[in-house]
């Protein structure tokens, strides 16, 4: 990836072009857009493991918060099967075989939220190997409803500020992360208008491109990803595509670790026009934007609290994952549900049944499958998707 | 030497009594209009719940049962008719196999939850578990968020306020649902016996540091743990760890223990394989091994290091007690606590068994292994199978590995010249 540090996206002609940069970019176990920012910069890099790490304060600390979302299917698991066992999901393992294997030097600190048991305990096991560099464990409170979740919220991202400001020598000030939420509400607007503009013309704009645009966010500034998605809707739109017939379907299951983009190109081909997903949802976590008045601890308080999208890994409160899905599907004119989970990701698992039951009750088709960061073989995946389009469109 | 003397087992067979009673009453709660509650053994509040005049569901128990008693194979492939993965807690799936036949197994029918608490202390499941029992019953769902134990000596005050808030926000809802008011005497006195029987437990639990240990800290373990996390705060409760006391004094004077002949001392990590519970302590037994500490006994609460709930302080020793179960610790408190155990009951080995269906407890064990084998220098020996699920149990491939691992360590002492008094036996029981 040899466009990493010099704004490749302004030079990108066509659409397909800057598509096949990003994609290199997001696959790449190098980093090269973090290390050159840390060289260009002299600052911290912080990785971030999914979902919901509020990267706005590692920003706002004058460090580039880096997703963490596994090696991509681009490494072997060598190392890492000592230290974590063979039934645990992909990305725990593959993220701690890029640490193992020397392929985070680059890292400063690593903020591991509460998001799971696997995400839990491998905090623990990323501090007994790895002394360089801070892991941050934040609790992320699940009882959303009750007021002493605000109080105890807040507690943890002060705690988190003050670990931030201890290793990077700069404060969190309130005027920087101002600044900071303000460009993220930019990045998630950006992010929502793509996720527009696919579900108006879904061939216009396929899953799988927009996958690797979204994708680059993890590893460049949010400044500079707003400027890529600026360039990538302008490009996008120029570009021609032909019209063809495809289900529009949602995609759920995907929110941590993530699906190999040859997967998503299978759905593409199967005859799926995928216009709601949950893949990375690392990015764009928040439903609304964060208030840039007031408080912005508290305004990050209250988005974590009432405004996540919602996962299988936070408690919805009073809030309804079906009901959620199901009103998206409504709004959305969607005609089918593909559950794709990780293999062995219980809290995507568990919540594939329920939400697939509501799914049967509105009469809404569902596929299920599960896949794995290193899947190579994708024709079962195919047949089962071709099988499901089929049905909809001439039995549905 | 060990006397001839053979023990009652009053630890066990009045554990089976009082668990029968309590199922019994559990039967019959829609019968007297009583209140149910669903609560996890981890951290549970069972004694805020009882001022309320709830009757306590344990669905791990219940898991656990059917598990003991080998139905739980049946119950996990209803789940997975349901479209529960394969790869999932074969707890959960048990106990949703369970809502599936009308929640009716070996202990009998088990009433409708009225609320769930899901007290979430070291376990995401849990959250996972209760969602899907509030949508399969349509209960209400309160949500008890238990922050895990990161490091340092002291617990963390924010955790615990956080923790003391949301049980006042609970025992609104309790008194809501039950329509009885909130008595604080009644919650003093219940941890007043919560605290008498810790103190007995803990007595039990320190008995293995003689040699031999009049106790099993593991396998036997798991049968006196159990009054402790399902009737803590009440009398009964108290009267048993007595009894169970007067048994461990009683080997202890006799200089006996769960074995004929202690041979080797472990600390074991990790739950046990429920369904093939007999079949695996054999495979120890033949070699002369007991454990001396478990981890697994600490899954409901870790008292040893000297934590008791405390009447002057109600809502908070709660809260302390939720924080510290062994799977919401941090892995380097963890990993002290095994150092520890190894160091204080002398053990020559430390035994890992993980458990797919457990991630809390089991990712990091491989970790915990290097750290042990390779830093600490204690033989380590790691096997896998599961907690519920049959499908994972290898008998012989484990037997292998049991054997190929007291084969060496005993090797090793004889090439250090340490006596090793006798070859494995087919049966090293004495009980």
């Amino acid at each position: 990836m040899n466009g990493a540090t010099d704004h490749f996206w302004e030079k990108a002609q066509r659409w397909e072009e800057l598509v096949e940069q990003c994609r290199a970019l997001a696959l790449d176990v190098q980093f090269p857009t973090v290390q050159a920012w840390k060289q260009r910069t002299g600052g911290q890099a912080v990785g971030c493991f999914p979902v919901y790490t509020p990267q706005e304060l590692i920003t706002a600390a004058g460090a580039l918060p880096v997703n963490l979302f596994g090696a991509r299917g681009q490494i072997d698991i060598d190392h890492a099967d000592s230290r974590i066992q063979s039934f645990v999901c992909s990305i725990a393992r593959s993220t701690l075989e890029l640490g193992l294997a020397g392929h985070l030097k680059w890292l400063d600190g690593f903020v591991v939220p509460s998001i799971c048991d696997v995400a839990r305990n491998l905090s623990g096991v990323w501090k007994h190997n790895f002394t360089e560099g801070f892991l941050f464990y934040m609790h992320l409170p699940q009882n959303v409803d009750s007021d002493a979740a605000k109080t105890y919220y807040r507690g943890e991202l002060e705690r988190l500020c003050d670990c931030l400001s201890d290793k990077t020598g700069r404060p969190v000030a309130e005027a920087p992360l101002r600044k900071a939420i303000s460009v993220f509400n930019r990045n998630r607007s950006l992010l929502n208008e793509l996720g527009a503009r696919r579900s108006a013309q879904p061939e216009k704009w396929p899953s799988s491109h927009i996958y690797a645009i979204v994708a680059t966010g993890n590893v460049l500034s949010r400044e500079e990803h707003n400027a890529l998605l600026e360039r990538a809707l302008a490009l996008g739109e120029a570009s021609l595509r032909p019209k063809r017939d495809a289900v529009r379907v949602v995609l759920r299951g995907a929110f941590c670790e993530q699906p190999p983009l040859e997967l998503l190109e299978v759905l593409e081909d199967a005859g799926c026009a995928v216009v709601d997903d949950d893949l990375q949802i690392g990015s764009r976590f928040f439903l609304e934007p964060v208030a840039e008045t007031g408080d912005p601890l508290n305004a990050l308080v209250e988005a974590y609290l009432h405004g996540t999208v919602l996962t299988p890994v936070n408690n919805p409160g009073k809030r309804s994952r079906n009901d959620d899905l199901l009103d998206r599907c409504k709004k959305k004119g969607i005609q089918g549900i593909i559950f794709a989970s990780p293999k062995f990701c219980e809290p995507a698992l568990y919540d594939a049944v329920l939400l697939r039951r509501a799914a049967e009750r509105s009469s809404l088709p569902t596929l299920e499958f599960e896949y794995e960061e290193k899947m190579s073989v994708f024709e079962s995946v195919r047949m089962q998707a071709e099988t499901f389009v089929e049905s909809i469109l001439f039995f549905s | 030497m060990a006397s001839n003397y053979q023990f009652q087992n009053t630890g066990r067979d009045l554990q089976k009594d009082l668990l029968g009673h309590w199922y019994k009453r559990l039967e019959d709660a829609p019968k007297t209009g009583t209140p149910v509650a669903y609560l996890f053994i981890s951290g549970n509040i069972c004694e805020l719940l009882r001022c309320f005049g709830f009757e306590i569901v344990f669905p791990e128990v219940n898991a656990l049962q059917c598990g003991i008693k080998k139905v739980a194979g049946n119950m996990i492939l209803k789940a997975e008719d349901l479209g529960y993965s394969s790869d999932v807690c074969g707890y959960v799936k048990n106990d949703i196999g369970l809502v599936a036949s009308g929640n009716r197994g070996p202990f009998g029918t088990m009433p409708k939850p009225d609320l769930l608490v899901c007290n979430y202390s070291g376990c995401n499941t849990y959250i996972k578990w209760f969602e899907a029992l509030a949508e399969l019953y349509g209960a209400r769902f309160f949500m008890l968020d238990v922050p895990y134990r990161r490091t340092g000596e002291t617990m963390r005050p924010e955790d615990l306020h956080y923790v003391v808030k949301q049980l006042e926000q609970l025992a609104q809802v309790c008194a809501e649902i039950s329509g009885n008011k909130f008595d604080m005497d009644k919650l003093r006195e219940q941890l007043e016996y919560a605290r008498q029987a810790e103190e007995l437990w803990v007595k039990i639990l320190h008995s293995a540091k003689n040699r031999p240990s009049p106790f099993d800290a593991f396998f036997e373990a798991v049968f006196f743990m159990a009054p402790i996390y399902v009737l803590r705060g009440t009398k009964e409760c108290v009267d048993y760890y007595q009894a169970a006391w007067n048994e461990i004094e009683e080997r202890i004077q006799h200089n006996i223990g769960p074995l004929s002949e202690e041979r080797f001392r472990v600390v074991m990590e990790g739950p046990p394989p429920w369904p093939n519970f007999r079949n695996f302590w054999e495979l120890f037994k033949r070699w002369g091994v007991v454990s001396v500490a478990s981890t697994y006994s600490k899954v409901g609460g870790i008292w040893d290091f000297g934590m008791r709930h405390d009447p002057s302080r109600p809502m908070e020793s709660l809260a302390e007690y939720a924080v510290n179960c062994y799977t919401n610790w941090d892995w380097s408190l963890r990993r002290s606590m095994l150092e520890r155990y190894a160091k204080e009951y002398s053990a020559d080995a430390l035994v890992i068994h993980s458990v797919k269906s457990c991630r809390a407890f089991s990712v990091g064990q491989a970790d915990v292994r290097e750290h042990f084998s390779k830093v600490q220098g204690l033989p380590t020996l790691f096997v896998e199978s599961d907690l519920a699920d049959p499908r994972y149990f290898s008998e012989a491939q484990l037997r292998n590995r049991i054997d190929a691992f007291f084969e060496s360590l005993e090797h090793r002492r004889m090439a250090s010249r340490q006596p090793v008094t006798a070859a494995p036996t087919k049966s090293g029981s004495a009980t």
